[in-house]
Parts: C-alpha cells; sequence; structure tokens
C-alpha cells in the first residue's frame, strides 16, 4: 500500500467543540510525505484547532489523528515530539531567556534527563540559528526582539528539533515580506530536499498559492475546498471560503494564481 | 559549575561567621577547640549543642526555600513567586502550631508530617487561587502574589485563633510563623528534615529540564513531548518537600525564595540546573548572614532571621515589582 506509506498525517472525521461552538465540524484529510500543505479561511474558522488538534495538542471530541498510521494518543509523547514539531499560534517565552536558550530547548525531545549535551544537538541549534538569521542576535534576551526577530526564533526552535514532520500556525504573520519569503523558501526547501513535509497555517493567500503544493480551504470547522493552488484559488472559492470578490491572474513568473481583492462579496 | 565555586566559598564564610559569633561572646581559638571536643564544657556546649545545628538548620532551611522559590517561578512563569509571600510555608507553619497546640505533639518527628501536609495543601491552594487570579483580564506577576497575600493573611487568622484557644502557645507561634533559628537545641529537628529537604533538592535537579521547558507554555511543552499534569505534580512533591523540610529547620521564612534566585539569574540566565544550583548554595548563604546579622544588630537579644530577611527583601520585592509590572507580560 504505497498510498498508505505516503499520508504522513491522517484526520478522521475529526470534531471538536468548545461549549455551544464547533470549532471543527468533521474534518477528514490527509498530509502527505515531503509536500508543503497549507490551511486557509477567515479568522475564527477552526485552522488553528484543526492543527492543534493534529498535534495532540487538544483532544477531539470524535474522530481519530493517524500519525504514521498509528492513533497520535497511544503514542508516547516523546516518541510524537521526534516525529512532529509543532509551533502554537502566539507561544510567549518567559521574561530574559536567550535566543540560543529557546532555540536549544527544541532538542528536549531528543535528550533523555541523564542525556548530555551532544555535538550533533549543537549543529542542530547552530544550523536553526543560521537558516533563520539569528546567529548574530543568539544572546539577545527574546523579549526584546522585534515581533517579526522574536518570530523567527520561535520557528528555530521547531526547526532544531529536527522533526520530519511541522505544523506551524501562522509562521509568517509578523515578518516583513523579505523575511516571509526568506521563511517560507526555507521551508518549501526542506520540502522539496525530502528532510521535511509541512502543514502550515498562512493568511497572505499569495504567499500560499505561490509555495503551497497543496491548498485546504476551511470555513466554519469544515473543509470547503481543497486541491493545487490553481484548484483552489479560483473567485468561487474565495467567495465560499472569505464571502471575497476578488480577481485572479497569474504570476508570470511561475504560473501560480495572484489574487487582487476587491471588495466583500454580497450575502 | 565555575559560578559554583566562588558561591560556595561565600557560604563557607557565611557557616564559619554562624559558628563564631553569637549573644555569648566566644573567641575563635575557643571556638576551634570546642568544635575538635576540648577545651572549656559551657563552650563546648554553646557550640555544639546550640550553633553547629542552628548553623545546619539554616543552612538546609535557606538552601530549601531558594530551591522552592525556584521551581515555584517556573512552574507558575512568575518570578515574584516564593513559598513565603504565597503562603505554603504559612500553611506548613499553621499546621505545626496546629499539631503543637491542638494535638499536643511535642517532637520534630512528630510535627514533621503537619508540616508536610500543610505545605502541600499551601500548594493546592496557590495553584488554584493563582489559576484563578490569572483568568482575570488584568492579571500581572502580582496578581498572584497579593492572592498568595490573601491566602497567607487568611493562615494568619487561623493561627489567631488557635492561639485564643491557647496563650501558652504564644512563643511557639512567634518562632513558626515569623521565623527564628534561636530556639533550635540539639539535632533532633535537623536530623529529622535533612533527609526531606535532600531528597527534594534531588527531585529539584532531575526537574531541571523540565522546567525549562514548562516556561515555554503548555502548549509548547506538550509539543516537546513533556505532559504539563505530571510534571505540576513532580513540581507539587519537590516543593512540598522542600518547603515542609525548611519550615520544620526554621519556621516560616519569606524572601529567600524571591530574593536568590531572581539575584541568581542574571548570572545564569534562564537555564534551570545551574539556576537551581548557585540558588541553593546562596540561599544557604543568604540565610546564615541574615541570621548571624540577627544575632549582632542589637546584642546580646536576637532579631528573628525572618525578621532580618523581611528587612532585605521587601525593597527588593518593591523593586521587582516595579520592574516586571513595567514591561508587558
Ligand atoms: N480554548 C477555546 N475555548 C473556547 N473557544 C475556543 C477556544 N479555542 C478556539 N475557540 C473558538 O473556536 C473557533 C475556532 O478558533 P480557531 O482558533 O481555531 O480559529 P482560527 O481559524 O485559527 O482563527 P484565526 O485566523 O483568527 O487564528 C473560534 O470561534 C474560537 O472562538
Ligand atoms: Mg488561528
Amino acid at each position: 500500500m504505497t498510498v498508505e506509506e505516503n499520508t504522513v498525517l491522517r484526520t478522521e472525521d475529526l470534531r471538536v467543540a468548545f461549549g455551544p461552538i464547533v470549532a471543527v465540524d468533521g474534518v477528514s484529510t490527509t498530509v502527505e510525505k515531503n509536500t508543503f500543505t497549507v490551511l486557509i479561511g477567515p479568522n475564527g474558522c477552526g485552522k488553528s484547532t484543526l492543527l492543534r488538534t493534529a498535534g495532540r495538542l487538544q483532544d477531539p471530541d470524535h474522530g481519530v489523528v493517524l500519525l504514521d498510521g498509528h492513533p497520535i494518543g497511544d503514542l508516547p509523547a516523546r516518541q510524537v515530539a521526534r516525529r512532529l514539531g509543532l509551533l502554537p499560534q502566539s507561544p510567549q517565552a518567559p521574561d530574559g531567556l536567550t535566543v540560543i536558550d529557546l532555540v536549544s530547548r527544541g532538542r528536549d525531545p531528543h535528550r533523555r534527563w541523564y542525556e548530555q549535551w551532544t555535538d550533533h544537538d549543537e549543529q542542530a541549534v547552530d544550523e536553526a540559528l543560521r537558516v533563520t538569521g539569528l546567529t548574530d542576535l543568539a544572546h539577545r534576551p527574546v523579549d526584546r526582539l522585534s515581533g517579526g526577530q522574536r518570530q523567527r526564533a520561535w520557528i528555530a526552535m521547531a526547526l532544531a528539533q529536527r522533526t520530519p514532520l511541522l505544523l506551524l500556525d501562522e509562521p509568517t504573520t509578523y515578518l516583513d515580506v523579505v523575511h516571509q519569503l526568506e521563511i517560507l523558501e526555507l521551508l518549501a526547501g526542506l520540502v522539496r530536499s525530502g528532510r521535511a513535509t509541512v502543514l502550515a497555517v498562512l493568511h497572505d493567500l499569495n504567499m500560499a498559492a505561490r509555495y503551497a503544493d497543496r491548498l485546504i480551504a476551511v470555513r466554519d470547522g469544515r473543509i470547503v475546498a481543497t486541491g493545487t493552488p490553481a484548484e483552489v484559488i479560483t473567485p468561487p472559492v474565495l467567495a465560499r471560503v472569505f464571502d471575497l470578490e476578488a480577481a485572479v491572474v497569474n504570476d508570470p513568473e511561475n504560473g501560480r494564481p495572484v489574487v487582487l481583492p476587491r471588495r466583500r462579496a454580497p450575502q | 559549575m565555575r559560578r559554583l565555586v566562588p558561591g560556595v566559598l561565600v557560604l563557607a564564610v557565611a557557616a564559619v561567621l554562624s559558628v563564631l559569633i553569637g549573644s555569648r561572646t566566644l573567641s575563635p581559638a575557643t571556638v576551634l577547640d570546642a568544635l575538635t571536643g576540648g577545651g572549656d564544657a559551657e563552650a563546648v556546649a554553646v557550640v555544639l549543642e546550640y550553633r553547629l545545628p542552628r548553623t545546619v538548620a539554616g543552612l538546609l532551611g535557606g538552601a530549601a526555600l531558594a530551591v522552592a522559590g525556584v521551581v515555584m517561578q517556573g512552574h507558575t512563569r512568575n518570578r515574584l513567586a516564593d513559598p513565603g509571600l504565597l503562603g505554603v510555608s504559612a500553611g506548613s507553619a499553621v499546621a505545626v502550631v496546629l499539631a503543637i497546640t491542638v494535638f499536643g505533639v511535642a517532637t520534630p518527628a512528630g510535627f514533621l508530617p503537619f508540616a508536610f501536609t500543610g505545605a502541600a495543601a499551601g500548594c493546592v491552594l496557590v495553584t488554584v487561587v493563582g489559576m484563578a487570579a490569572s483568568r482575570r483580564r488584568d492579571a500581572s506577576p502580582a496578581t498572584l502574589v497579593l492572592a498568595g497575600a490573601a491566602v497567607s493573611a487568611l493562615l494568619g487568622a487561623a493561627t489567631g485563633v488557635l492561639l485564643l484557644l491557647d496563650s501558652a502557645a504564644l512563643s511557639t507561634y512567634r518562632f513558626w510563623t515569623v521565623g527564628s533559628l534561636a530556639a533550635l537545641r540539639g539535632y533532633d529537628t535537623v536530623a529529622v528534615a535533612a533527609p526531606f529537604v535532600l531528597a527534594g533538592l534531588i527531585l529539584a535537579a532531575g526537574h531541571a529540564r523540565a522546567l525549562d521547558v514548562v516556561g515555554l507554555g503548555d502548549d509548547v511543552s506538550r509539543g516537546l513531548g513533556r505532559h504539563p499534569l505530571r510534571t505540576r505534580l513532580t513540581g507539587l512533591c519537590t516543593v512540598t518537600l522542600l518547603v515542609g523540610g525548611a519550615v520544620a529547620c526554621c519556621g516560616s521564612l519569606a524572601f529567600v525564595g524571591l530574593v536568590v534566585p531572581n539575584a541568581v539569574r542574571l548570572v545564569t540566565g534562564g537555564t534551570h540546573l545551574p539556576l537551581l544550583g548557585l540558588s541553593a548554595v546562596l540561599g544557604a548563604a543568604l540565610t546564615l548572614f541574615a541570621d548571624v546579622t540577627g544575632r549582632l544588630l542589637v546584642h546580646p537579644a536576637e532579631l528573628p532571621v525572618g525578621v532580618v530577611l523581611s528587612l532585605i527583601g521587601g525593597p527588593v520585592f518593591i523593586a521587582l515589582v516595579i520592574r516586571t509590572n513595567r514591561r508587558p507580560a
């Protein structure tokens, strides 16, 4: 069954409710190995809840999450942490914690309490700092960085974990356009070189269209459309997902769709 | 490790001073004679029966409270957390007073279980109150301390009631709530409390890496493969052992767990193993220095070590509150 082997993460009929609010409503989807999958959808549609549930931060009320074919809740926590790295939407570092200390904590799942810090750990941290452009800021406290630098520090922590699967909730929200490109380019590079599978939430549709292999559009806790950017980024889908009236053109360089927003679509 | 050496030297100086200085003036030579078992019988009694156990008790209590402070600050993600300020020590002290006044317990081995039960109850109360307080939208690091102050006041009132029932307990009461090393005689208390404090210190050291991760929040620490609940329970056991043992040694001392970790953090940064190690050493040193100072300030009478610590700790606490509130949490 090569199809099964290629599925890193699968959700089956997931449902998550907070009291009367159903945040995720019967979501079944898959994330294939070495793909860059992006979740899009309006504020409050359940993207973060879906991602958190997939990353076992949230227990579903119904349904199951399978990591490499095993129910994620049955796997030992540390083993999951070696396979799946996770960046929540707005994490907070304690006062005074330096960038390098934060990034080093990404190595925690790889060390038992009696194990020393190894060269391999050191390498993973150095590389994570380098690719996020933080080497020069390594000894600065995280709480004294700009929002974008801080976000890169958290991404670096997730990268230092060196997991084959990365779940990232809005990793580029606070970044300027060049840093957005850099981070997404980096993630896409990890995917292309076969080192990682990425599932991320992005709000910037053009970035999503440019870097994603596959888009999942969510509204009111349900999947409205999935497919390649060309299949999902179309005026009818945008209207259904975001109530957005938009023109879609193609990027002359790579042929990917580009959204030109016009106005809120009449209901 | 490199940073531990000067710390240990400071502690050694504090311990030596604590043995040399007291309400009865003894020359260093006399003390040395007494320590080696010779010389004046009265000096031997003073040094071996009073000063030495008192020094050991201060050392254990100070180390335990400073480490408990680090653990509590890690779990609450709040730099102002301190076993004294948040009512954990008060819980322990009240339980001991209860044991003595109501249940007539007289030996350290007898009241130690009460000290632990009280500390554990204090921990749980702080956790519950802390969780409720942090849900407020205007919650700041000081909110938890305010809630803790309320818990402490409540426990103080409970002790007051006990006191009305038994006025003969007044001196005992003062000893446990203010925190003092003056009444200590012989090694009974120290011998009973030491294993628990040591166990707490070892547990804290084993817990250091978990504390590193806990500080990043529940989501991130679960993402890194930790169990927040299991970690909390370990933390709770650690603090209970440390505070129960410390209160048995020297009563309820505030501020050691606040001042020491916050000062040490400036040197070690936020990684917990060095922070715990150096805090243990300097917590012991601070407590001994404070005790010696108390013996010198109003010589030949004595100020309880708890009072001296509050004189030092109060201003530091105020400075910390002002600093932590200025920056968004
Ligand atoms: N812990 C919670 N308790 C109660 N309701 C929650 C909780 N977390 C999320 N919700 C609700 O669930 C719904 C989905 O929230 P979620 O955070 O998944 O949205 P989102 O798609 O990530 O939005 P955004 O783009 O703003 O990040 C929202 O209505 C939200 O109010
Ligand atoms: Mg979200």
